[in-house]
């Protein structure tokens, strides 16, 4: 049994057929990507499999159990968590504690300790913050911690995402995108920091535009196009399969022909 | 941490000095008038400002309130104490009994709902006159901390003794809201009012937390209208009409809705505000308007951190 196995998942938004019957396995510790070109319906998979949208058809099963079209929430509760191709950041609070919010589940107490600010509450938010600390260093950010986390650049605020979504300690992450918007230095960052959270045991589900970082970190690649699976497979495989070739090459035909 | 005890310290010390300036008694009464209005304020700095929800509504608490005073002790006999507890519980009970349906949908359908709620309540006390006297208002029986207070050598005027007890009031208010902010809870309202979808990715059940701080705020608009009941000795359904709840939202809003300070500097000016220009008669209303028209259109943010951020330059 996998750890993250995605099974005929399909979506219809009035009549077309966004996604339709896509699967794949993703296994501890593995970074798996899917590609394709625009439109393919990539992201369209993401909010399906995180939650964000009921999925018309097939399952999501993480950890043998069936999660499908579960609240973001709940599935966070359950070891998945992700990031967004246009960054959801709280630009309200500081970038500490926007990776202190990372803790929420395990912080969260009775809302009345909280109020009276009993030892526990206190020691609930202190346990965050030293973790929080933690994880601002892991991804380079720990001069910035007490900075509004609205002012800090692009860059950096990937990062942050990045390291919110790791307090979980989730067992798949998924990221929609993490490189998006990045220069080549702050990408080779992003790149070796997904390696490393890999490496320590966390699946990584990857949707990312940048081919050369997909082809250097993935294990394995998932190919859509047209809402479908096209291909899978390792990148060399997945880099010379005809079809993946046709897809890319044709897309811009399509472009042309709609445009 | 600190920043939270600097802020309690100064307001302490301001309800503590200010009756030193004071040039006659009355000015007891606006002080607690001042510190009731703040009070149910800083309820709504818990909802709108941390939590990023808006309530048209919450007069209907402060109504339920400050009626539990009124009907309470009459026909059940319960010490006045004992309503103010009773109503905050009712009003505790009737937020989650509104707010758990509408706060799962996502946009201002709370401020719709709220709306709603706080007519219904002011429409039940105007016409249920076997029971509230309708729009004449009703008596509120005696608190009688303040006899109490005399048998044990501490003989305060009426005026003196509701500053007193309203500003702690006020300052109890205060410092649960401070908690809060800083709190796990605190957090988590902050963070989905910065992005809700993030906020679920984090694990937070927005629903659920969205709830607690309606119900939070609506029992410090509860007590608040059960204080200002209690002071007056008498109320009216006015208390909890639809002109009371905009007002407790002008006052976060001028003061800046984010912050607890703001509450405070919001309630205390439009409180203010209007005895002062009583001189000015007929145009009372009109100042009233510009003063709220040019602040939100300078200082967007409210008054407290439009000036904290002007004080700090703009390093931040």
């Amino acid at each position: 049994m996998s750890l993250l196995e995605i099974q005929g998942l399909g979506i219809s938004f009035g009549g077309l057929k966004a996604v339709q019957d896509v699967s794949f396995k993703v296994e501890p510790g593995e970074i798996v990507s899917v590609i394709g070109p625009n439109g393919a319906g990539k992201t369209t998979l993401f909010n399906m499999i995180s939650g964000v949208y009921q999925p018309g058809a097939g399952r999501v099963v993480l950890d043998g159990q069936d999660v499908t079209g579960m609240e973001p929430f709940r599935l966070a509760a359950r070891g998945m968590s992700r990031t967004f191709q246009n960054l959801q950041i709280f630009q309200n609070m500081t970038v500490l504690e926007n990776a202190a919010s990372g803790f929420h589940l395990r912080e969260r107490g009775p809302v009345l300790a909280d109020l009276l600010n009993l030892p526990g509450a206190r020691r609930r938010a202190r346990a965050a913050e030293a973790g929080a600390r933690a994880l601002l260093a892991r991804v380079g950010l720990e001069r910035a911690a007490d900075r509004q986390a609205g002012n800090l650049s692009y860059g950096s605020l990937k990062r942050l995402e990045i390291a919110r979504a790791l307090a979980l300690q989730p067992k798949v992450l998924l990221l929609d995108e993490p490189a998006a918007g990045c220069n080549a230095v702050e990408t080779e960052e992003i790149d070796r920091l997904i390696a490393e959270v890999a490496a320590s045991g966390t699946a990584i589900l990857l949707v990312e535009h940048d081919m050369k970082m997909v082809m250097r970190i993935s294990n394995h690649i998932v190919v859509l196009d047209h809402g479908e699976k096209i291909a899978e497979g390792a990148p060399l495989e997945v880099s010379r399969n005809p079809a993946v070739i046709a897809a890319y090459l044709g897309t811009e035909e399509a472009t042309h022909a709609d445009g | 941490m600190s920043q939270k005890h600097a802020t309690l310290l100064v307001l302490a010390a301001l309800i503590a000095l200010s009756p030193l300036f004071f040039p006659s008694g009355y000015y007891y009464r606006i002080g607690a008038l001042m510190f009731v209005n703040a009070l149910a304020v800083t309820g709504i700095v818990i909802l709108t400002g941390y939590a990023g929800q808006i309530s048209l509504g919450h007069a209907g608490f402060a109504g339920i309130g400050g009626y539990a005073c009124a009907l309470a002790p009459v026909h059940w006999c319960l010490p006045p104490a004992l309503a103010v507890v009773l109503g905050a519980a009712i009003s505790a009970v009737l937020a989650w009994l509104v707010g758990r349906p509408i706060l799962r949908l996502k946009g201002y359908y709370l401020g719709v709902a709220s709306l709603g709620f706080g007519i219904l309540v002011a429409m039940v006390l105007n016409n249920e006159r076997w029971l509230t006297k309708g729009p004449d208002g009703i008596e509120v029986p005696d608190l009688g901390l303040r006899g109490l207070l005399k048998d044990v050598g501490l003989d305060l005027s009426n005026g003196e003794f509701w500053y007193g007890l309203t500003g702690i009031a006020l300052l109890v208010g205060a410092w649960l809201a401070l908690n809060l902010y800083h709190s796990p809870t605190g957090r988590a309202l902050r963070a989905l009012h910065g992005s809700e979808v993030a906020a679920g990715t984090v694990g937070i059940d927005v629903a659920r937390v969205k709830l607690q701080a309606f119900v939070i705020s609506a029992v410090y608009a509860s007590v608040a209208g059960s204080l200002l009941a209690l002071q007056n000795k008498f109320i009216t359904p006015d208390v909890a009409g639809f002109m009371h709840s905009i007002e407790m939202v002008t006052m976060a809003v001028l003061g800046g809705v984010g912050s607890v300070p703001g509450a405070v500097i919001g309630a205390g000016i439009l409180t203010l505000l209007p005895q002062v220009l009583t001189v000015f008669a007929d145009y009372e209303q009109v100042i009233l308007g510009l003063v709220m028209m040019l602040v939100m259109i300078f200082l967007p943010q409210g008054l407290v951190p439009s000036v904290l951020r002007k004080l700090r330059g703009k390093d931040e």
